[in-house]
């Protein structure tokens, strides 16, 4: 299917089967498909019929890549002609919790090289869990003239002499959004390489990095973009320095606040409070490092609009959280810190009645003894949030029973992921395995498309995972499960699963291959410090040849022992950049 | 800041069983000493109730439950840099505020509070209530928290258990390590009934 037979079809003898398709010119054809934007719905357009095919990679302009192991920058290239927009992920997600070793791979630059031949009018590109190096920064700005958006979310390799490159060459630029990377912090001199001139951008997100920016380059920046939608600043930024960009960007729709801990002036409370009042067309806050209670009220006028509030970097106590919700009945997504604890959560349930998202992190997720939320708050919640569909909750007590209240409440969910933090922990009260919790979720919740679990977990949870969980997606668990059984059920059932991770499991070899026929259907599957062993992997390997079978050894453990194992559909491929310690069966 | 030593964390290590058993007996003032006979049926019969429930665990997990108090590497799942900055924040905070914490007879998890929060006892008593959802009532020099039946204990500088009260608040805050809620029935000789 080369692009070139499609320009001269008019020439060509027509096979017959393109004479049986769409009445359509193609050009007709490619407009209406260019409308599509799902791209669920992209890809079955395309599996039509050829033309359908033909029309519809010409007229994508956006790939998403969810695997950058699955295919090669080459295929991708070949197949969609027109990008303008790419997103990009590499790492397995476990690598978010040092998982996976530093060196394991999810280069950028073997793609920018390919795009810049290809797609050199490309203007985005979204990365997540990539390695990025500043070569490959400096190299993006210097090769795609129109670029404009950057992303980048839990990456690693580059530093901000990256981000300098970025600011100083890419004349068109409108997002930059640094977002939890593991970035190199040498200084923050980036910010002033963008050019005086520069006025273009709409996004700024820099929350990420922790030195000192020069304000007043800051600040003239912000000025003169008199797009800027979004803006998300660093700790180093005063509450004073706030008001300043705040006075400047009264349009903005999203904030993230530097540090909200410094003594203001007399009177500059109130200026504060008024230049919050201005930003009519906030619906986003985020920041709020060290907020203290005292200058909480400044932010009430902005909340009458907010629909997002991320305070999970603010350790808020519940008497001031509850303060300031009461001013923010339009919340549909709520992030916060345990330290609100259950009279915090309780509040949620009272002041948000539209709250479709909540989650709930631990300030001391190492200290066993700390109990912030508990089942109790949770339930509070589901009372008073009958629409929550997306639910991230880290606790150390949990119930089966509070669980079924919780769902009953709020069968709509789509996003389950509960943590209890401490593994294999029974239900508190009973001291039951957690089974019915979960049964009930996956009972109750048709929608469910994610599902995290934890506590003490019996093969039961997971018979009714793959009895019930028919819309299920994602899978993650860890220190669950009995026997191989437990896991075979799931790749039985669910029939949507596309990735799997299990760390810690009693699942071995039988339960591996008893997934043979699924894997191809899926994204990936993650299993570490399970019962996988080489052998196991290597007959998986042998049999499925379309995938790719990655092991990564730990010296302290016996040969045959798969101690982590990475499992994932890919035409591209074995990966010829694997390290050292990662084996390609 | 030799406290260390006397956390005794036997007390606080989380188990399968029931809560509220076997309680240390070196830790208290000798007089808890009468009632050890007491302690002692209860925790049998609740023995065999845990060691039922640790059969089953195991059956759960068979050799992959990792000991209860080794850090396990990528847990909880939290992303590296969310656990980066609260590692900072928890010194900052810790830094600035007085943390202590506070153990409830017959609760199975201690919980924390901020003294420097507190500024005063009736603060203090009032915050316990909420924390615990219980009732300790008012301090009398005579006769203590007779109105409950909890009496807020707290462990000073030399290790010993005192009713919290008894001396003036600053004096309070500069010694107190840890807290306490008793039962009031264990708390005879701490100056009360």
């Amino acid at each position: 299917m080369d692009s070139d037979s499609r320009r001269t079809k008019g020439t060509v003898v027509h096979s017959a089967e393109s004479t049986r398709s769409s009445p359509f010119p193609d050009e007709v054809l490619e407009r209406v498909l260019s409308i599509l934007e799902s791209r669920k719905d992209r890809s079955s357009v395309s599996l039509v019929c050829r033309d359908w095919y033909n029309a519809e990679r010409w007229s994508r302009t956006h790939v998403f890549i969810g695997n950058c192991y699955a295919v090669s920058p080459g295929m991708v290239a070949r197949r969609f002609p027109r990008i303008r927009s790419v997103t990009l992920k590499g790492k397995p997600r476990f690598s978010d919790f040092s998982l996976v070793p530093d060196d394991w791979g999810a280069d950028i630059h073997c793609w920018l090289v390919v795009f810049a031949l290809k797609y050199p009018f490309l203007e985005e590109l979204r990365l997540k869990r990539m390695s990025v190096s500043d070569e490959s920064l400096e190299f993006l700005s210097l090769n795609f003239l129109n670029f404009k958006a950057l992303s980048l979310v839990s990456c690693d390799g580059f530093s901000t002499n990256g981000l300098a490159a970025i600011a100083t060459h890419c004349k068109n630029l409108t997002e930059l959004d640094i977002h939890e990377n593991d970035v190199d912090d040498k200084s923050g001199s980036w910010l002033s390489c963008f050019p005086e001139n520069f006025t273009t951008l709409e996004v700024l997100n820099f929350a990420n990095l922790s030195n000192d920016v020069n304000f007043d380059a800051l600040q003239r920046l912000v000025s003169r973009c008199k797009s800027l939608k979004v803006l998300k600043i660093n700790k180093g930024i005063s509450l004073e320095q706030l008001l300043e960009l705040l006075v400047c960007a009264p349009q903005l729709m999203e904030l993230g606040t530097g540090s909200f801990s410094q003594e203001l002036m007399a009177g500059q409370n109130g200026e504060l409070g008024s230049a919050f009042n201005n930003c009519k067309s906030l619906h986003t806050l985020s920041g709020l490092w060290d907020a203290t209670a005292a200058y909480l009220p400044a932010l009430f006028p902005a909340c009458a609009n907010l629909t997002f509030l991320n305070l999970s970097y603010a350790t808020l106590q519940s008497g001031e959280f509850s303060k300031l919700l009461a001013h923010c009945p339009l919340l549909r997504r709520l992030w916060v810190m345990d330290t609100v604890e259950d009279k915090g959560l309780e509040s949620i349930g009272a002041n948000c009645p539209l709250l479709e998202e909540l989650r709930v992190f631990p300030a001391d997720p190492f200290d066993e003894d700390i109990h912030g939320v508990t089942e109790a708050g949770f339930v509070a919640v589901s009372y008073g949030c009958r629409r929550l569909h997306y639910v991230l909750f880290f606790c150390r007590q949990m119930t089966n029973a509070a669980v079924a209240t919780i769902v009953q409440n709020c069968p709509d969910f789509t996003h389950f992921r509960l943590c209890i933090m401490n593994p294999g922990q029974p239900d508190y009260l009973t001291n039951e395995p957690m089974d019915e919790a979960f049964g009930s979720v996956v009972k109750t919740c048709t929608k469910l498309q994610r599902l995290s679990v934890s506590g003490l977990l019996s093969d039961l949870t997971f018979e009714y995972i793959g009895k019930y969980a028919k819309n299920l997606e994602t899978l993650s668990v860890a220190f669950a499960g009995s026997s191989d059984w437990g896991m075979q059920c799931v790749l039985g059932g669910c029939p949507k699963l596309r990735k799997l991770e299990i760390r810690d499991c009693p699942f071995g070899n039988a339960a591996l291959l008893s997934g043979l026929e699924k894997y191809e259907s899926m994204r990936s599957l993650w299993m570490s410090s399970c019962k996988v062993t080489m052998n196991g992997c290597r007959h998986l390997a042998r049999k499925m040849p379309r995938l790719n079978v990655e092991v990564m050894k730990d010296d302290l453990r016996d040969d045959s022992h798969a101690y982590k194992v990475y499992v994932y559909r890919s035409l591209a491929g074995p990966r010829t950049d694997a390290p050292p310690s990662v084996l390609t069966l | 800041m030799d406290y260390e030593s006397d956390l005794n964390l036997k007390a606080t290590e989380l188990r399968l069983g029931l809560p509220g058993r076997d309680e240390p007996e070196n830790q208290w003032p000798p007089i808890l000493k009468n009632n050890k006979r007491v302690s002692a049926e209860s925790s049998e019969s609740s023995t065999t109730k845990s060691n039922s429930i640790v059969s089953n665990a195991e059956t759960c997990h068979r050799d992959s439950a990792p000991p209860a108090k080794v850090k396990v590497v990528g847990w909880p799942p939290i992303r590296s840099y969310r656990k980066n900055n609260i590692s900072q924040k928890k010194l900052d905070a810790e830094a600035g505020g007085m943390y202590v914490k506070v153990s409830l007879d017959g609760a199975p998890y201690l919980r924390k509070i901020d003294l420097k929060v507190c500024k005063s006892y009736q603060n203090l008593l009032k915050a316990l209530e909420d924390l615990f959802k219980l009732a300790i009532g008012e301090y009398s020099e005579k006769e203590g928290y007779k109105e409950s039946d909890y009496a807020p204990t707290y462990q000073d500088k030399d290790g010993d258990w005192m009713l919290v009260g008894d001396v003036p608040w600053d004096m309070f805050t500069s010694s107190c390590k840890k807290l306490r809620i008793m039962k009031r029935s264990e708390a005879r000789g701490l100056g009360c009934f």
